[in-house]
This record gives structure tokens, C-alpha cells and sequence, in this order.
């Protein structure tokens, strides 16, 4: 189970995040709507400690905490994409997962290269999101979609509890659109929580279990998708009166 | 007949295009003929002790390039305050093995160690770790345009401590009668063996270099460099990374001061000087960014070019230095404009 409890996020006087507080169920796949300037972003942005929480604390497991450091993320279970794809752009696409695959510690990470488990891991993983036959390019010279589709597999690589996607079908193709509905979906049946944000209702409510609903930085409505997307409060902030 | 003669000159036509298409896609490889080639007639030329100053003085350079290579290069780290070390390097020798005769400054005499040479080494390498340790743990903190201004701030720092700290480095008058290396008694005096020495130090420097860029602890160095904010969502703390390899690629560069010292005998601040760093920087950008192999062939391009322009017909003497740096400046911006990474570079800056 993954938690806030009344965080915030502040920019200058404007709350991007307010006092929110929501639950998210353990082992399913839950999307998060709004509109534009909602707070979807940032809330990733404090699951992941990207941006520091000016108020309030998230739960995780067992785990009550106040700071989230970025580089602690994934000690507390989480992961996360970009919403606008950040790679390792000067360096191969086989090196952007190697890299989050391998040794965390800089001592011991001197001593450790690569091994035959690590590129067979790397293999399949590139084989699932098609880009296996690009494994030596620079991740710089992908097209748009084999980016984003890139920034899925190193997800893929890391060994965490919860993923959170920020806006992962915006731009693709619909074949790649397929290719991450079917990562979520293996990491689901590996008991994995899967979180994403997104603004195509048509892949929400097939794909998503649970729903959370933003506005302004608050919780506007939450529960199973059919249910919220006939709340006339939910259908008022996206469409309006 | 006629048709061989039409594909012949139809060939010959085309071999302009060609070579320079080859030389577009093959830089390195030409590069690295043209410089060993250019290298091997020049030291031909001038005679086998010309060559040997020549291998030496490269392979000081090639030390120092090398180890910025790993801050610059494979961490996006543009730090021009490498002399910094380089100097503490050079001083730390000079100061522990010097042994004048009568040096008096002031009306005081300075502390005389006379320590050999290998026992005054590793105290230079560790003091150079130990500086690069204190300064980075604040310098882990920035990147970009604030680095290069905090790296700037440091080598002045650095070159004011040189002039200034008259009780230990006799300031503007340098440390003179800096003996030469012994080992069980037997002193490298002859140039040959001092070459091979330094080489052989050069090639710790680069296999050292090279385990550390082709280990996961390289990976992340890379992956610091693209994106340090992201690197750090996947469990990395950036700043140890950069903190580690600042103080490896430090040492490094202590050991190349430490070289030096002993090679020409005398320091003195002016060999530590903020040109040098800027120096260095286009020797590593000119030889390729994240390439241990360009930085080695920076290091040698630079050197030729030092030597080779004093021995240009019809250049006075007092020119040589500006032409010099004409040469490489014209040189930094072609690659610039045309080959960001350098001639046989892996990143873009």
C-alpha cells in the first residue's frame, strides 16, 4: 500500500499539490487523471523525491517518511519514468539499462563490470520493447517512440515494488502503445503496483483497476473507473458545465 | 582501352571525394597516423635526445590529460583547475627532496627533508587525494557553468599559495636542486631510464584509467554526465561519484607534477599557471572527449606542436609561443565547429 498523508507542493504561493491524501491499492494497476495543471506530474515528481515535500508525509509499507531523497527511491520501493523522456543520451542503448542494473555502491562498483546475466536480463528486456536490434546505437539517435519505449525497459530493469509512469502512451504509435500496455500488465502479474499518469481515457479505463481523479492539487474523486468517470464532479472538471 | 582509360580517369575524379569522405569517418585513424608519423620523422630528424626530452615531456602531459579526461570527459565536469594539483604535485616533491647547499630566504632558512624521491611520491599523490578531497566535497555539489567557475577559483587559489607560501615553496624564486629519482642507492640520472620510468608511470595512469571506464563505476560517470538528476532516481548518489573520481583524477595529476619536479630539477609558480589548465582543457577536447586513447594523442599533438614551432624557417623566436597558441586556438574552434567530440572523442559537449 502506498500512502500520502496531506502533502503539499508549493510553487511561489501556488499549490500545485494541496494537502492531498490518497491510498494506493497494492498490486494493481491505478491511473491518475486531471486536467492540465493538476498536479499529476508533481505528485510523481514527490513519490520519487525529484521535488521535496513542503508538507505533510507518504507511506510505504512499513515505511513513514517525511523526506524522500531521489537516490532513496528505490530503497523505499519505487521507480518511476519521465514525462519528457530523460536518457542517458550520449551512451548506448545496452549501457542505459546496464547502468541501472548493476553495482549502487561507487567502492564496489569500481570492481564490477557487466556479466552474462546482466546482458541476458538487458536482452530480454530490449527484446520486449523491440529494440534489441538496436542495443549498440546511442540512445540519442532513437526516434521519439523507441525513447520512450527505452525509458520503459529501464524500468523494466530495475527490481522494485511500485512503477510510476508520467504520461507514457503520450506520442506513441499505437503498436508501441500495445508494447507498454503489455509491460504493465507482466509487471502486474509479477504483483507489481502499477501507477501512471496519462490523458487517453480509452486506455484508463482498459487498462487501469483503480482511478484517481485530480484538480487543483486536491483529490477530486478516487475508486474503480467506471464509477468515477460518471461522477458528474469528474465529468464537470474535464468537461465543463 | 579507351574503357579502361574512362574508368581510370573516372576513378581518379572520384578519389578526392573519397578521401575525404574516409577522412570523415575514419578522423581517428587518420589522426592517429598523421600524428605518430608526424612524431616519428620529427624525433628522426632532431636526434635521439631531442626524442627522448620529447617522450618525456609527453608522457607528463599525457598523465595529466588522461586524468582530466576522466573529470572533463567521462563526467561532463569542465574543471580548469587541474594545475591546481599538478602544482601540489610538483611542490610536495621539490619541498621534501630538495637539499641546497645554502638556500636563505629573507634572512631565514628553509626546512630542508631531503627525502628520495620514491619516499617523497606517494606523499604527494596522497596530500593531492587528500586537497582534491576536501575542496570536492563542496565542488561535488555543482555542475556546469558553476563548476568551471568554482574549478577557476580553485586554481587561483592554488597559484596564490604557490607565490605566497614563501616558507614552503619559496615563492617566486621556486625550489631549485631537485635530485633525480633513486631506488637501492642507483639514480636515474640518464635521461633514457627517466623516460622509461615516466612511462611506465603513464601506463599505470591509463591502465588504472582504463579499468575505471570500462566498470559499472564508469557507467554511472557517463550516465552522471547526461543526466545527474535522473542517475540519481535510480539509487546513485551523483555526488559521491563525482567526489571519487575528482580525487583519483587528482592523484593522477600530483603524480604528473610530481614528474615534472623531478625531471627539470626547479618549480616555480610560473609552470602553474592558469594557462596551463586551459591548455590542458584543448589538449583533451583536440584528442576526444571520453577516449583515454585521444587523450594520448592530444597529449603528443600538443607536444609537436610546442617543439615543432620553434624549429619553423623564418619564425623569430620571440613569436613562437603566440603562434603556438594561435595554432591550437584555430585548431579548438575547427573541432568545435565540425567535430564537437574531438578527433577521437565518445561525448559531445
Amino acid at each position: 500500500m502506498l500512502q500520502t498523508l496531506d502533502i503539499e507542493k508549493r510553487f511561489g504561493g501556488v499549490y500545485a499539490v494541496d494537502r492531498l491524501s490518497i491510498s494506493i491499492p497494492r498490486g494493481l494497476i491505478t491511473a491518475i487523471i486531471g486536467p492540465n495543471g493538476s498536479g499529476k506530474s508533481t505528485l510523481i515528481n514527490l513519490l520519487s523525491g525529484t521535488l521535496p515535500l513542503d508538507g505533510g508525509m507518504v507511506v510505504v509499507g512499513p515505511k513513514r517518511l517525511r523526506i524522500i531523497k531521489p537516490f532513496d527511491s528505490p530503497n523505499i520501493g519505487l521507480t518511476r519514468t519521465f514525462q519528457d523522456v530523460r536518457l542517458f543520451e550520449q551512451i548506448s542503448v545496452l549501457d542505459n539499462l546496464y547502468v541501472v542494473m548493476t553495482e549502487r555502491s561507487s567502492l564496489l562498483s569500481l570492481f564490477q563490470r557487466a556479466r552474462k546475466e546482466h546482458r541476458e536480463r538487458a536482452e530480454r528486456i530490449l527484446n520486449v520493447v523491440g529494440l534489441w536490434e538496436k542495443r549498440n546505437d546511442l540512445a540519442e539517435e532513437l526516434s521519439y517512440g523507441q525513447r520512450k519505449l527505452l525509458e520503459v525497459g529501464r524500468l523494466m530493469a530495475m527490481n522494485t515494488q511500485i512503477y510510476l509512469f508520467d504520461e507514457p502512451f503520450a506520442g506513441l504509435a499505437l503498436h508501441m502503445i500495445e508494447v507498454v500496455k503489455g509491460v504493465m500488465r507482466e509487471l502486474q502479474e509479477y504483483g507489481r503496483t502499477i501507477i501512471f499518469v496519462s490523458h487517453n481515457m480509452g486506455i484508463v479505463r482498459e487498462l487501469s483497476d483503480y482511478l484517481i481523479v485530480m484538480d487543483s492539487g486536491r483529490l477530486l474523486a478516487h475508486g474503480r473507473p467506471d464509477q468515477v468517470l460518471n461522477d458528474p464532479a469528474v465529468i464537470e472538471a474535464y468537461l465543463g458545465n | 582501352m579507351q574503357i579502361r582509360q574512362q574508368a581510370i580517369s573516372r576513378a581518379l575524379s572520384q578519389l578526392p571525394q573519397a578521401l575525404l569522405l574516409s577522412l570523415r569517418n575514419h578522423l581517428e585513424i587518420w589522426a592517429t597516423v598523421v600524428v605518430v608519423l608526424a612524431a616519428a620523422s620529427f624525433m628522426l630528424s632532431r636526434g635521439t635526445g631531442f626524442s627522448i626530452t620529447l617522450m618525456t615531456v609527453f608522457a607528463i602531459w599525457a598523465m595529466l590529460a588522461v586524468s582530466l579526461n576522466l573529470v572533463l570527459g567521462y563526467t561532463g565536469l569542465l574543471s580548469v583547475g587541474h594545475v591546481g594539483f599538478y602544482g601540489i604535485g610538483a611542490y610536495t616533491v621539490a619541498a621534501l627532496t630538495a637539499n641546497p647547499r645554502q638556500e636563505l630566504l629573507e634572512g631565514e632558512i628553509i626546512q630542508i627533508f631531503a627525502w628520495p624521491f620514491f619516499a617523497a611520491l606517494p606523499v604527494a599523490v596522497a596530500l593531492c587525494g587528500v586537497v582534491a578531497f576536501v575542496v570536492g566535497v563542496a565542488f561535488s555539489r555543482f555542475r556546469d557553468d558553476v563548476y568551471v567557475l568554482v574549478s577557476f577559483g580553485f586554481a587561483i587559489i592554488a597559484y596564490n599559495v604557490f607565490v605566497n607560501w614563501q616558507w614552503v615553496t619559496r615563492g617566486p624564486f621556486g625550489i631549485h636542486q631537485i635530485p633525480k629519482p633513486a631506488i637501492f642507492g642507483y639514480t636515474i640520472n640518464d635521461d633514457l631510464e627517466f623516460l622509461v620510468l615516466t612511462l611506465a608511470f603513464l601506463a599505470i595512469v591509463v591502465g588504472i584509467s582504463w579499468l575505471i571506464v570500462t566498470s559499472s563505476f564508469g557507467r554511472v560517470l557517463k550516465a552522471v554526465r547526461e543526466d545527474e538528476d535522473a542517475i540519481e532516481v535510480f539509487g546513485y548518489r551523483s555526488s559521491r561519484y563525482k567526489l571519487a573520481i575528482w580525487v583519483i583524477s587528482a592523484m593522477m595529476a600530483g603524480l604528473a607534477g610530481a614528474m615534472l619536479a623531478t625531471y627539470t630539477s626547479f618549480v616555480d609558480p610560473n609552470s602553474f599557471i592558469l594557462l596551463e589548465s586551459i591548455l590542458l582543457v584543448a589538449i583533451v577536447i583536440l584528442g576526444g572527449l571520453a577516449s583515454i586513447w585521444g587523450s594520448l594523442l592530444g597529449a603528443l599533438a600538443f607536444v609537436l606542436l610546442e617543439e615543432g614551432v620553434r624549429f619553423v624557417p623564418f619564425l623569430p623566436p620571440e613569436h613562437v609561443g603566440q603562434v603556438r597558441q594561435i595554432i591550437l586556438g584555430t585548431l579548438l574552434v575547427l573541432l568545435m565547429l565540425f567535430r564537437p567530440q574531438g578527433v577521437a572523442g565518445r561525448f559531445k559537449l
